[in-house]
């Protein structure tokens, strides 16, 4: 019971968020010889121009030596171009470790301005291919819908 | 009948210098342009041949190499190996922001007349007796021909993001300036670059282009871009890969005593990728 009151100041902060929706990137399965988890990163672009915001980037966080898991960055070229260069890694609430295939969840930032963006999901795979989806999407979010043909499956937005 | 040979001997010490804007072309290639962390190293290869980037000629000799930190420090280049046809070697990119690799040259060829004898100022050491030098020629020399010979061959590497230190202008020679970042650019997205001669903007200068790959396709495909008023060219990329840019420009402004004309060269490498 105690906890109550840390829920309802969560639910607080949640609920003025306009911007509440939920980002669904499907990491396909693929029947390959050699599989590694691919790298990924999320990012969101308003529209008329501006900052790209990253919104989640999983990549190999715990592999450190002579050729750290921060090596292939680079390899989400997109991502890498419109803000991974500059990004300090690991970032709080956005980088993680890589995901096995399946649909992940990501929120929207509750601080996300209304208005026209392009959400853009690039996956990129150790002995395998890189893929770049690209969803025009407004805040707040309406359902939108792209997928992927090999890297990535189903890249879609739903309202909450 | 005896001078035919001698000025054969003179055009070939012209084309062996690296800033020779004819025959063959020098190159660098690194294996990639845009790095992630500071933690890794570039590696170039580096040679002189027809066909970009197709090394059956000559490799570069790797004196000359020199490398600029984005702090503006000087690095150095490390595993250093000279082949039959290339160089290779490695730089460690142990500092975020972009670096410069490369040579710059400065020298004066040319020729004058002792006794109606021809003598040679410049070019390489080696072959029987030592190069003359401008200081060398003697007071009574007649026909005095000497040119002032400035060359760049240089390649533009990034850690992290881009920076722009090391294109801050010397002045001399031919001269690089961003204005898209040489190692942000991408298939489809035209680039501008900025050419400066004497440190100024370079206008009218041609720029020619040509994509790596030549074994496997039929024609050179070397394309020609102009610069504006403000010294830049426009330039497109029709696919990823790396690309060979060269300019060169003779003029008769040397800076050099007693010469007469002045050839300047500039060389790059540019990696263009996938969006």
């Amino acid at each position: 019971m105690r906890t109550t009151p840390f829920l309802l100041i969560g639910g607080m902060i949640a609920a003025p968020a306009s911007a509440a929706g939920t980002i669904n990137v499907t990491i396909p399965q693929l029947k390959v010889a050699e599989y590694h988890r691919p790298y990924v990163a999320v990012w969101l672009e308003p529209t008329g121009g501006g900052a790209a915001r990253t919104l989640a980037v999983w990549y190999d966080v715990k592999k450190g030596g002579n050729e750290p898991g921060t090596k292939w960055l680079s390899d989400l070229r997109a991502w890498w171009r419109k803000g991974g260069k500059s990004a300090k890694m690991p970032a709080d609430g956005i980088s993680g470790a890589t995901r096995a295939p399946g649909t992940h969840a990501i929120p929207l930032p509750a601080d996300l301005k209304p208005g026209n963006y392009v959400l853009a999901v690039e996956a990129a795979r150790e002995t395998g291919g890189r893929e770049y989806v690209t969803l025009p999407i407004s805040v707040p979010a309406r359902p939108a819908k792209a997928a992927g043909k090999t890297e990535l499956g189903a890249v879609t937005l739903s309202a909450r | 009948m005896k001078r035919l040979p001698v000025r054969l001997i003179a055009a070939a010490a012209i084309i062996a210098l690296p800033a020779a804007a004819s025959a063959h072309r020098q190159w660098m290639v690194p294996n990639a342009t845009v790095f992630s962390g500071t933690n890794s190293w570039v590696t170039v290869d580096a040679a002189a041949s027809n066909d970009l980037f197709f090394a059956d000629h000559q490799p570069m000799r790797l004196d000359g190499v020199k490398v600029w930190a984005p702090d503006g420090s000087e690095g150095a280049i490390a595993n250093g190996s000279t082949g039959r046809y290339r160089s290779t070697f490695d730089v460690k990119l142990d500092k975020p922001g972009t670096w410069k690799i490369g040579t710059f040259t400065s020298a004066v060829m040319g020729s004058f007349k002792v006794n109606g004898e021809e003598r040679r100022v410049g070019g390489r050491p080696g072959a029987g007796t030592p190069p003359l030098s401008v200081a060398d020629i003697p007071a009574d020399a007649t026909d005095v021909k000497l040119t002032e010979m400035i060359g760049r061959n240089e390649l533009y590497i990034t850690a992290d993001a881009p920076s722009t230190t090391v294109f801050t202008p010397t002045g001399k020679g031919i001269e690089f300036q961003p204005v898209t970042h040489p190692d942000e650019l991408v298939a489809g997205e035209p680039a501008s670059f900025r050419f400066l001669v004497d440190g100024k903007p370079a206008n009218g200068l041609k720029v020619t282009v040509v994509p790596g790959g030549k074994r496997y396709r039929n024609d050179d495909g070397a394309r020609e871009f102009t610069t504006g008023a403000d010294g830049v060219a426009r330039i497109d990329w029709p696919t990823p890969g790396m690309y060979w840019i060269n300019a060169s420009l003779t003029d008769d402004k040397p800076s050099a005593p007693r010469a007469t004309q002045r050839r300047m060269n500039y060389v790059t490498t540019v990696e263009v990728l996938l969006p």
